[in-house]
């Protein structure tokens, strides 16, 4: 059986400078599959700069892989013919972080629903057309009579970037690359967003990659969850264990750093290294976090943690669980929840639990 | 404990004058900021923050306009009285403000210690090159940053970093009131702990009090001291942030705090049914009554009027006696 979408050790590296050239590996080597039988949404939390929306950019096909492979149906992206090209820009559809600059401020907003409907020839008619843009409005809870006919300028933040999620939804995809959709929204309008998010994997059986620096609506709206740091993933697995039970000391500062809305609760962790991380170095060998671990001991500066498998449904790249087994060729597969039956066939045995 | 207001806002308005109508953004707020307090205040996009942020420094554009109210600041009297000199000599000095997008906002062709310069020599003049120097450094300390920072221009820094060049920058003559304007609202959340944490030591340091403009209810319940919510122009209740959380009295602060997302529960991502009137059109009566749960006979035609008890005020006809 032939998955959906695979990435088997993918990296994106960016050279910048004409004299002294510099390497800024976005993505280190990230090997998963999303399936399209059992609908699930990952979340990929990280900081500024983590390479979020690099792996984004993979997934759709915009920027080709440095090294490794993007399989679309068994398929490498780079290979397919211009008809499965045409089905996998369909199947996988985005969502950008700003829903202003997804519009023509020229055209009305029934513009970005029209075109890719006429593109993908969706429907038969004009009638038809119609018909499924007003119930992809419907679906995200926007009323089509006060939606269509208007200017992006005339409908609010949270009802641009409804659109867009009714825009995606309306291309029937298989899978949905939702960047940052929320963070430029208000607070009162981000549930009524996410939750149209999960009602796309729920009702219409879309897989959702979700994009967030944001754990706490990872925690509520996915499933699996992958943080990265520098480009590397540090820890992925199910939500119940990689928010609730954090591992690596990257996941737990990111934890620790949300304020809840309890002042009875604490605010940060103990042991802190101070700096900026957005201005910080990555070490050439080494646990890319080093610099900023609390609790770094010898092996840390010297080889690159892989990612161990120290619960079933969680791993993380971090020296403190090297009596665990690494996961076999870095694949994310086996921590998510659902997990597929025919690759925890060929696991690499059992795996200590915690 | 000295409890004299550093700043009394009395019935403050700010409307715009719109083509399409008179924009009411400010409409009848009024609040006290005590020495050495964080204040908070939260409501949702369009609420009328920022316009009041900007009001209170008498730094509000047209088609805004102040409609009535006083905003005393200690020992120098209405702040909107103040002609343009006695403006010029309060900002900065006594009033300090960190606006929304300051870190968008830095001069993008003028070096860090250039811009700080600035600030400091408009209002000391006499200030020597060397004194100057000293200043800039001791500020750039202060907020966290090292000295090099000095000589960089905007874009060769982090967006925490930016934000933190933008406080030394409101700071930097020791103001006794800062009002910053969601200081932290793009920043990823290790750099916005960072960010905040430097505005709370800075605060600490020069004994000034703030008032921090935001819309996320668990940075608020970290750092206020007490915490005013908004909704459509008005302060709909005013408490110390333990009592409004613990137990909130207006409606509209109960669902906001139930509609927070936490690590606690996993369970349907609430959200306040219907949305916030324009504010062109607030509702009659109470303008939260159109989406309020517990709306009774006389809401939709009476407005509220602000009802103060154990240090909490709020404008609600169920108050005081909802009191649980
Ligand atoms: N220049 C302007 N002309 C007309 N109306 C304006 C202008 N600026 C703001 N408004 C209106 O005033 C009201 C309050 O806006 P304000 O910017 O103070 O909100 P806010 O609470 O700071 O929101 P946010 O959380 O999005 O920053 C809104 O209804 C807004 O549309
Ligand atoms: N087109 C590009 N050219 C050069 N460097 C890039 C490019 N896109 C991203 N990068 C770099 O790759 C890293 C990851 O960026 P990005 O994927 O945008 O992270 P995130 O979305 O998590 O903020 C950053 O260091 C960024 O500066
Ligand atoms: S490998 Fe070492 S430095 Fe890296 S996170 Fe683990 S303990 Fe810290
Ligand atoms: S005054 Fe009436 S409508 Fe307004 S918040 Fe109170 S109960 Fe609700
Ligand atoms: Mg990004
Ligand atoms: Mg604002």
């Amino acid at each position: 059986m032939t998955a959906f979408l695979e990435m088997t050790n993918v990296s994106k590296v960016f050279s910048a400078g004409i004299i002294r050239r510099q390497h800024t590996v976005a993505v280190d080597d990230v090997t998963m599959t999303i399936d399209e039988q059992s609908p699930s949404i990952l979340a990929v939390a990280g900081e500024s700069g983590s390479g979020k929306t690099t792996l984004a950019r993979l997934l759709l096909g915009v920027i080709p892989p440095s090294s490794g492979e993007v399989v679309y149906r068994g398929q490498s992206v780079d290979d397919l013919s211009r008809e499965q090209r045409r089905t996998y820009l369909r199947e996988i559809q985005p969502i950008f972080q700003d829903p202003f600059e997804s519009y023509n401020p020229f055209y009305k907003v029934d513009h970005v629903l029209t075109v890719p409907a006429k593109k993908f020839d969706l429907a038969a008619s004009r009638e038809q057309t119609m018909r499924l843009i007003e119930e992809a409005l419907d679906m995200v809870g926007l009323q089509p009579a006060e939606t269509l006919g208007r200017f992006p300028h005339q409908l609010s933040g949270g009802q641009r970037q409804r659109v867009m999620v009714a825009r995606a939804m309306l291309l029937r995809p298989r899978l949905i690359v939702a960047d940052e959709p929320v963070s430029m929204v208000d607070a009162s309008l981000r549930a009524t967003i996410l939750e149209s998010i999960r009602r796309m994997k729920q009702d219409l059986g879309i897989s959702v990659v979700y994009i967030t620096h944001d754990l706490t609506t990872a925690y509520q709206i996915a499933d699996n969850i992958l943080v990265m740091y520098k480009g590397s993933v540090v820890e992925a697995g199910s939500v119940e264990q990689v928010i609730r039970d954090p591992k690596h000391p990257y996941t737990q500062l990111l934890v620790s750093s949300i304020p809840q809305p309890d002042p009875s609760l604490p605010w940060g962790a103990e042991g802190e290294i101070a700096g900026d991380p957005e201005s910080m170095e990555v070490a050439a060998t080494g646990c890319k976090f080093v610099d900023r671990c609390p609790v770094a001991f010898e092996p840390c500066s010297g080889q690159r943690p892989p990612l161990y498998h120290e619960h079933p449904s969680r791993a993380a790249a971090c020296f403190q669980y090297d009596k665990s087994p690494a996961l076999e060729g870095q694949n994310l597969d086996v921590v998510f929840e659902p997990q597929l039956t025919s690759q925890a066939a060929g696991g690499s045995g059992e795996p200590a639990a915690n | 404990m000295n409890n004299r207001a550093v700043l009394t806002v009395n019935d403050l308005r700010v409307y715009y004058d719109t083509p399409a109508g008179t924009v009411k953004a400010v409409d009848g707020v009024s609040f006290d900021l005590r020495p050495g307090e964080r204040l908070g205040l939260v409501g949702e996009s369009g609420s009328g923050k920022s316009t009041m942020a900007l009001a209170l420094m008498r730094m509000h554009k047209p088609p805004a306009r102040i409609a009535g109210g006083e905003v005393l600041l200690d020992g120098v009297g209405d702040v909107m009285d103040l002609d343009d000199e006695g403006l010029r000599r309060i900002r900065l000095d006594r009033l300090a403000l960190v606006p929304q997008g300051a870190m968008n906002s830095l001069n993008p062709v003028m070096r860090v210690r250039d811009q700080l310069a600035d600030g400091i020599r408009t209002h000391e003049p006499g200030d020597d090159r060397d004194a100057l120097t000293a200043r800039i450094r001791a500020q750039l300390a202060r907020v966290g940053l090292d000295a090099d920072v000095g000589g960089k221009f905007p874009h060769e820094l982090s967006g925490g970093m930016k934000q933190r060049v933008a406080i030394a920058i409101g700071t930097s003559l020791s103001p006794s009131v800062i009002i910053a304007d969601e200081p932290t609202s793009a920043l990823d959340v290790v750099v916005q702990r960072q960010v905040m944490e430097t505005l709370r030591s800075v605060q600490e340091e020069i004994g000034a009090s703030v008032l921090i403009v935001g819309h996320d209810m668990g940075l608020m319940a970290q750092i206020a001291d007490r915490m005013g919510v908004m909704y459509a122009g008005k302060l709909v209740e005013l408490a110390p942030v333990h009592d409004l959380f613990t137990n909130p009295q207006h409606p509209y602060t109960r669902l906001l705090i139930e509609s927070v997302p936490t690590l606690m529960a996993k369970r349907a991502l609430a959200s306040i049914p219907g949305a916030p009137p324009t504010l062109i059109n607030v509702p009659p009566g109470c303008p939260f009554h159109p989406r309020c749960p517990s709306a009774f006979e006389p809401c939709d035609s009476e407005v509220p009027l602000p009802m103060s008890q154990n240090g909490r005020v709020v404008s609600c006809h169920l108050y005081p006696e909802q009191a649980a």
